[in-house]
């Protein structure tokens, strides 16, 4: 095949692709913010997106928060500044690490299992049942999903970067012999309230690309248990890229001079 | 009876990429009739009844249901006409996150708002009607065996006492018996629910018990459609082929074609 064809192609496919994820995030916002809404549905959506990703997201930040302590500790050593440590755990904490960590861990654990899940509906007729039953999927599948994530990930990040100071904290006064009291304030004298603002927005950017990538897969997904298999692994890829951009782009919004 | 059809297809056409699957197909079901489409595997069985329910829009032709153009309906409008039908899938379409008497309260609680009490007693009904008691209705869909799965599935479809009701491959995988004796519910939960029937299904046994009117997909068209009673005398070669199963005939020749 002409190699040219084939990079129109590819880039035809991309832009129908792109089109397809935009009507699919437009009518699902458009289901999220117009009743009828799925209490129940929507409860044991942030139950799971919530509270059973706890686990997760606490021992990832809490780990990072460790390791950026001593990383820190051994680098600015050099410079005798041992000093900025607190400052630049709670800030990478905050801005970052937190709200990254969280999502990447975020669209592994719950955008596969959005994927999968709906995939196998979809692939199983039951998304066709639920048609049929006067009941839009959107509404009963999408929308209780979206406002999990939205509004989840936030909450999950504000625990996180609690847990990954914490741990930067431990390692800090408890390894590395800082006094306990002056990284305590050094930790609050820098931050400010737009570090903590910035990554709980990103949180929610990131809690509904999971879930847009997650639901857009499954419910799109064809052709059996491959597809499924498809559907899942696009689902984590595309959310994980689009994090990555995201996080940059509101890193731009926030903070660029 | 009304002299309205219930169901009306007209011209219906539907391709998938260069493939044609429907190429002005016609159908009309008149109410409490029960119509069998009959035709071989990827003869457009599946799709024709999608096209009715509202899965896929054809994309040419009209699908009226009570003598109105299902594609001039709002969202609104469609879930109202999905109200009045049931539909049994192929594989049951049960979901699995739910128990046994919710699958079957489903379309009562969500499109019909009842009360979860009241729509419990309505799926006990049900389930008793397709012959399954109350310790099954607090299982779940993966408890199930294949015939007990279609039961369910047909309590589901008949739940909201619906105009209509599809039945998509109702006998497909299961053995002769189980097959034989879903018919005889479909029968007689169609009857008693006084629905039209409309099912596709490439089983002649089945199609023979649970139609009185049966239609012949062929190439995208509506080739043949008659009584049951009469199919063994429809003068269709095609039809002759289909209901005796034989290898040899116009539909072989087709399929040897290069």
């Amino acid at each position: 095949m002409n190699p040219l064809r084939a990079i129109g192609k590819a880039f035809i496919g991309f832009l129908a692709s792109t089109g397809r994820i935009t009507v699919f995030a437009a009518t699902s916002v458009s289901h999220c913010v117009r009743p009828p809404f799925y209490y129940r549905l929507i409860g044991r959506q942030m139950i799971d997106i919530g509270y059973y990703s706890l686990p997760v997201v606490g021992l990832t930040t809490l780990f990072a928060g460790m390791v950026l302590a001593l990383q820190s500790y051994t680098g600015f050593a050099r410079f005798s500044a041992e000093g900025a440590i607190p400052s630049v755990v709670v800030l990478s904490i905050t801005r970052e690490l937190g709200p990254v960590l969280a999502g990447l861990m975020i669209a592994g654990r719950i955008g596969a299992s959005m994927a999968a899940e709906l995939g196998t509906m979809r692939v199983t007729e039951q998304i066709d049942a639920l048609e049929t039953l006067s009941t839009n999927p959107y509404k009963y599948l999408i929308a209780p999903r979206l406002i999990a994530g939205i509004t989840m990930l936030p909450l999950l990040v504000f625990v996180g970067d609690i847990i990954g100071v914490f741990g930067g904290y431990v390692v800090s006064v408890y390894k590395l012999g800082f006094n306990a009291s002056a990284y305590l304030q050094n930790t609050w004298t820098f931050l400010e309230p737009l570090d903590v603002v910035s990554g709980l927005v990103k949180a929610a950017a990131f809690g509904f690309l999971v879930s847009l990538m997650g639901c857009y897969h499954g419910y799109s997904s064809r052709g059996g248990a491959q597809g499924v298999g498809a559907a899942t692994t696009n689902a984590v890829v595309s959310a994980s890229i689009l994090i990555l951009v995201t996080n940059y782009i509101i890193t731009e919004m926030f903070f660029a001079q | 009876m009304s002299d309205t059809p219930k169901i009306r297809m007209r011209g219906v056409k539907k391709r998938f990429g260069p493939k044609v699957v429907l190429d002005g197909f016609d159908l009309t079901v008149m109410p409490q009739e029960s119509v069998v489409i009959i035709g071989g595997s990827g003869s457009g069985k599946s799709v024709s009844l999608k096209c009715v329910i509202g899965l896929i829009t054809p994309d040419e032709g009209t699908v009226e249901i009570d003598g109105v153009d299902v594609a001039t309906l709002s969202t609104g409008e469609r879930e109202e006409v999905n109200s009045r039908i049931g539909m049994l899938f192929q594989n049951a379409a049960l979901f699995d996150s739910l128990p046994v008497w919710e699958n079957v309260a489903f379309g009562l609680i969500q499109g019909k708002k009842m009360p979860r009490k009241k729509a419990y007693d309505v799926a006990i009904e049900k389930l008793s009607q397709v012959g399954l008691g109350t310790d099954v209705a607090v299982l779940s869909p993966a408890e199930l065996s294949g015939g007990m799965r279609k039961r369910v599935g047909l309590a589901r479809a008949i739940a909201g006492d619906p105009d209509i009701i599809f039945f998509d491959e109702p006998t497909t995988g299961l053995d002769p018996i189980m097959g034989h004796v879903i018919d005889n519910l479909i029968v007689q939960c169609v009857r008693e629910v006084g629905a039209t029937a409309l099912s596709i299904t490439h089983d002649m046994a089945s199609a023979r018990r649970i139609s009185n009117q049966v239609a012949m997909l062929y190439k995208g068209k509506n080739i043949w459609q008659g009584d049951t009673a009469t199919i063994d005398e429809s003068g269709n070669d095609y039809v002759d082929q289909f209901i005796n199963g034989s290898a040899e005939g116009p539909i072989e020749m087709e399929l040897l074609k290069p």
